[in-house]
C-alpha cells in the first residue's frame, strides 16, 4: 500500500473533516446541546488520517478517550458519531457509550477504550485471532504517551512482539498526559525507544506531517500484513486544545502553544497541496464546503434522532 | 460412563471443545510447556502434545496480557480459555476483566460480542493470604460477567463446554481441594469426588442450580468446597432427627434464584455456607434475596457461616479456624431450632 501514490488530497479532505467536526462538538458542547464530557483531537489529525489512510475496512482499530479522530478516519459515519454525543438511539453505539466510546465493528472499529492503556493487550489479542484465523488483517493500536507509562503496555508490547502479531502501536505523543509534561514521565526522550526492549522496530515521526505519518505507517502496515510482527510508531504530535472540557490549559505556555500552531498539520497540507500543484484555493474552498455540509446534516440527523428509552439501559449487558 | 476427578473432567471439557471448534484455544502461564505443569493443577497437561502450542498457548507472567489478549482474541471470532494459577492474581487483571471485558457489549450497544473464558483455582490451602481467596463474590458484582463455581467432575465438565460455547465472558472458579486427590500436584487435605461423566456429549446449562440433597427442615446453600461441607453436616444433622436440604447454585451468575426461594418456602430455615470473607459476600447476597422473596415462609433467622473479615492466615490449625468446617455449619443450623 505504501508504494501506491500518496493520496494527499483525500487525506486532507479526511483531517479537514476531523477538525471541522470537532469544532463544531465544542460549539454544542458549549452550548449545552451536547452532554458529557469531550476529549478534542485537535492538532492530531495528521496521525489518524496518516495511518488510516493505509487500512481496509476489514483491518481493525483500537482507540482510547480521545476516539472521533481515529472513528472518522476509519470510516465510522460522522452522523453516527454525532447522534452518539447527542445520547440518541441512532448513535454508534446506542447511546450506550458516549465520546469516549465510539467505534463501529463494521468498519473494524471496537468501541474505544476509555481506560489509559488497556487496549495495548487487547489489540495483541485482535492480531492473534487476525492470523489464527488465517486473515491477513492487522490491527491498528493508537494511545498517548501517558499509556507508555501503564504495566499494559509493557506485557501487551512483549506478547505482540515474541508472537510477532499483526499489530501496529501507534503513540500519540502530544507531550502532555492530561497536565503531566512528557519530561517528568519519562527519563527518555522518545517513547519509541521502549520498542527496542521488546524486539520490535520503534519509528519517531513528525506527527503533523502527514506525509511523514502516512509512509512510517504504510512500511508497518505492510511489514505486519505480511506476518513480519509488530512495530511500534511514536508520532510527535501536539493537541492545540484542551485535554477535556474543563481545561484551561494553565500548564502550558503561550509560547509553547504558538509555536505548535504554527506547525497545525491541517494549513501545513494545504501548502503542500498547493506547491505540488494538487489543488488550489478554490478545490480546497469546495472540500471545505464539502465538509460542513457532511456536518450540518451529522448533527441534523442526531438532533432528529430520538432518544433512548430509559429502559435500554437493560440492555445489552449480556 | 467413565469415573474422573475434575481436574480430568475440566481437561476432557476442554479437549473436545478444542476438537469440536477450531476457534478454541488455551492461554495462560505453564499450561503447555513439555515437562511442566500442565497449568498449576494439570488440567492442561499433554494438551499441547495433542494440539500443539499454537493453540496451548504458554504466556509469559503477564496477567494483564493473558486477559487482555483473551478479550481480543475473543472480540475478532476466536474462543479463547485463558486461565490464572490461582485465583488470587485475578487481581493483577483486574481492570481487562471489570472495565474491558464485562462492560464491551454493553458499550457497543450489542455489537461486539467477547466469547472467552477465563478459570481460576480458588480456596486456602496452606499457601498463606495470596494463593488463598475465594473471590467469586467480586466477580458476581460485576455486570456483564457469568460466574461458575462447579463442584463435581459432571458439572465441571458440562459447565465448562457451555463456558466456550456461550458468547459473553464467563468465569470458572475451580476449588484446589476439589480437582482430584491423586495426580502429581494433588494437594494435602483434597477430597477425591470422583464423578461419573458420560461418555456421551453433554452440556450442563448455565443458570441452572441442584439439589445435592433432599431436606425437610433447613435448607444450606453452598458452593464449591462448601457444597461437601454441607452435605457432610447433613449427615450429622440426621443423627438429630434434622432432614436437611443442600443446594448447590453451580452457576452464580446468573443465579437459580427459584431453586433457593423454592426450597426455602419448604423448610423454612436457611443457612448459607461460603469460604469466603463475611462482609459484602455472596453469602449476605443470598441472604437478602430470600429476606425480600420469601420473607413470611422464614421460621427462623438466616445464617450465614463465612471465613471472618481476616486475610487467610498461614498456620494450618489457624486455617482450619478460617475455613468454615462442617461443625460451624452444623452450630449454624442447630441454632435455628
Amino acid at each position: 500500500m505504501s508504494n501506491s501514490k500518496t493520496p494527499l488530497l483525500d487525506m486532507y479532505r479526511t483531517m479537514l473533516t476531523i477538525r471541522r467536526f470537532e469544532e463544531r462538538c465544542n460549539y454544542l458542547f458549549m452550548q449545552g446541546r451536547i452532554p458529557s464530557t469531550l476529549h478534542l483531537y485537535i492538532g492530531q489529525e495528521a496521525v489518524a488520517t496518516g495511518v488510516c489512510a493505509h487500512l481496509r475496512p476489514d483491518d481493525y482499530l483500537l482507540s482510547t478517550h480521545r476516539p472521533h479522530g481515529h472513528a472518522i478516519a476509519k470510516g465510522v459515519a460522522p452522523r453516527a458519531i454525532m447522534a452518539e454525543l447527542f445520547a440518541k438511539s441512532t448513535g454508534c453505539c446506542k447511546a450506550k457509550g458516549g465520546s469516549m466510546h465510539v467505534g463501529d465493528v463494521n468498519v473494524g472499529m471496537f468501541p474505544a477504550i476509555a481506560i489509559v492503556g488497556a487496549n495495548i493487550p487487547i489489540a495483541a489479542g485482535v492480531g492473534l485471532a487476525a492470523r489464527r484465523l488465517g486473515t491477513d488483517r492487522v490491527a491498528v493500536c493508537f494511545f498517548g504517551d501517558g499509556a507508555a507509562n501503564e504495566g499494559a503496555f509493557h506485557e501487551g508490547l512483549n506478547m505482540a512482539a515474541i508472537w510477532d502479531l499483526p499489530v501496529v502501536y501507534v503513540c500519540e505523543n502530544n507531550l502532555y498526559a492530561a497536565s503531566t509534561p512528557f519530561p517528568l514521565a519519562f527519563k527518555i526522550e522518545n517513547v519509541a525507544d521502549r520498542a527496542a526492549a521488546y524486539g520490535m522496530p520503534g519509528v519517531v515521526v513528525d506527527g503533523n506531517d502527514v506525509e511523514a505519518v502516512y509512509q512510517v505507517a504504510g512500511e508497518a502496515i505492510d511489514r505486519a500484513r505480511q506476518g513480519e510482527g509488530p512495530t511500534l510508531i511514536e508520532c510527535k504530535t501536539y493537541r492545540l486544545c484542551g485535554h477535556s472540557r474543563s481545561d484551561p490549559r494553565t500548564y502550558r505556555s503561550q509560547e509553547e502553544e504558538t509555536a505548535w500552531a504554527a506547525k497545525d498539520p491541517i494549513p501545513r497540507l494545504a501548502e503542500r497541496l498547493k506547491e505540488k500543484g494538487l489543488a488550489t484555493d478554490e478545490t480546497l474552498t469546495a472540500i471545505e464546503q464539502e465538509v460542513t455540509a457532511l456536518i450540518d446534516e451529522a448533527v441534523a440527523f442526531a438532533e432528529e434522532s430520538p432518544p433512548p428509552e430509559p429502559t435500554d439501559a437493560l440492555k445489552h449487558v449480556f | 460412563m467413565a469415573k474422573m476427578s475434575i481436574a480430568e473432567a475440566l481437561r476432557q471439557a476442554i479437549r473436545e471443545e478444542m476438537a469440536r471448534d477450531p476457534r478454541v484455544f488455551c492461554l495462560g502461564e505453564d499450561i503447555g510447556i513439555k515437562g511442566g505443569f500442565g497449568g498449576a493443577f494439570t488440567v492442561t497437561l499433554g494438551l499441547s502434545d495433542e494440539f500443539g502450542h499454537e493453540r496451548i498457548l504458554d504466556t509469559p507472567i503477564s496477567e494483564i496480557g493473558i486477559a487482555g489478549v483473551a478479550i481480543g482474541a475473543a472480540m475478532a471470532g476466536l474462543r479463547p480459555i485463558a486461565d490464572v494459577q490461582y485465583g488470587d492474581f485475578l487481581f493483577c487483571m483486574m481492570d481487562q476483566l471489570a472495565n474491558q471485558a464485562a462492560k464491551m457489549t454493553y458499550m457497543s450497544g450489542g455489537t461486539v460480542k467477547v466469547p472467552m473464558v477465563m478459570r481460576a483455582p480458588v480456596g486456602a490451602t496452606g499457601r498463606g493470604a495470596q494463593h488463598a481467596q475465594s473471590l467469586e463474590a467480586f466477580f458476581t458484582h460485576i455486570p456483564g460477567l457469568k460466574v461458575l463455581a462447579p463442584s463435581t467432575a459432571y458439572d465441571a465438565k458440562g459447565l465448562l463446554k457451555s463456558a466456550v460455547r456461550d458468547d459473553n465472558p464467563v468465569l470458572i472458579f475451580e476449588h484446589k481441594l476439589l480437582y482430584g486427590s491423586k495426580g502429581p500436584r494433588s494437594e494435602r487435605g483434597a477430597l477425591s469426588p470422583i464423578g461419573e461423566v458420560p461418555d456421551e456429549e453433554y452440556l450442563v446449562p448455565i443458570g441452572k442450580g441442584v439439589i445435592r440433597r433432599e431436606g425437610t427442615d433447613v435448607t444450606i446453600v453452598g458452593k464449591l468446597l462448601t457444597v461437601y461441607r454441607a452435605l457432610a453436616a447433613a449427615e450429622e444433622l440426621a443423627q438429630d432427627g434434622i432432614e436437611t436440604e443442600v443446594i448447590d447454585p453451580r452457576t452464580l451468575v446468573p443465579l437459580d434464584k427459584e431453586l433457593i426461594l423454592e426450597s426455602v418456602r419448604k423448610t423454612g430455615r436457611l443457612v448459607i455456607v461460603e469460604e469466603d470473607n463475611l462482609t459484602g459476600g455472596w453469602a449476605a447476597d443470598i441472604a437478602a434475596i430470600v429476606a425480600e422473596e420469601a420473607f413470611f415462609w422464614l421460621d427462623a433467622p438466616i445464617k450465614r457461616v463465612s471465613a471472618p473479615d481476616t486475610p487467610a492466615p498461614f498456620a494450618p490449625v489457624m486455617e482450619q479456624f478460617y475455613v468454615p468446617g462442617e461443625e460451624r455449619v452444623v452450630e449454624a443450623v442447630k441454632s435455628l431450632f
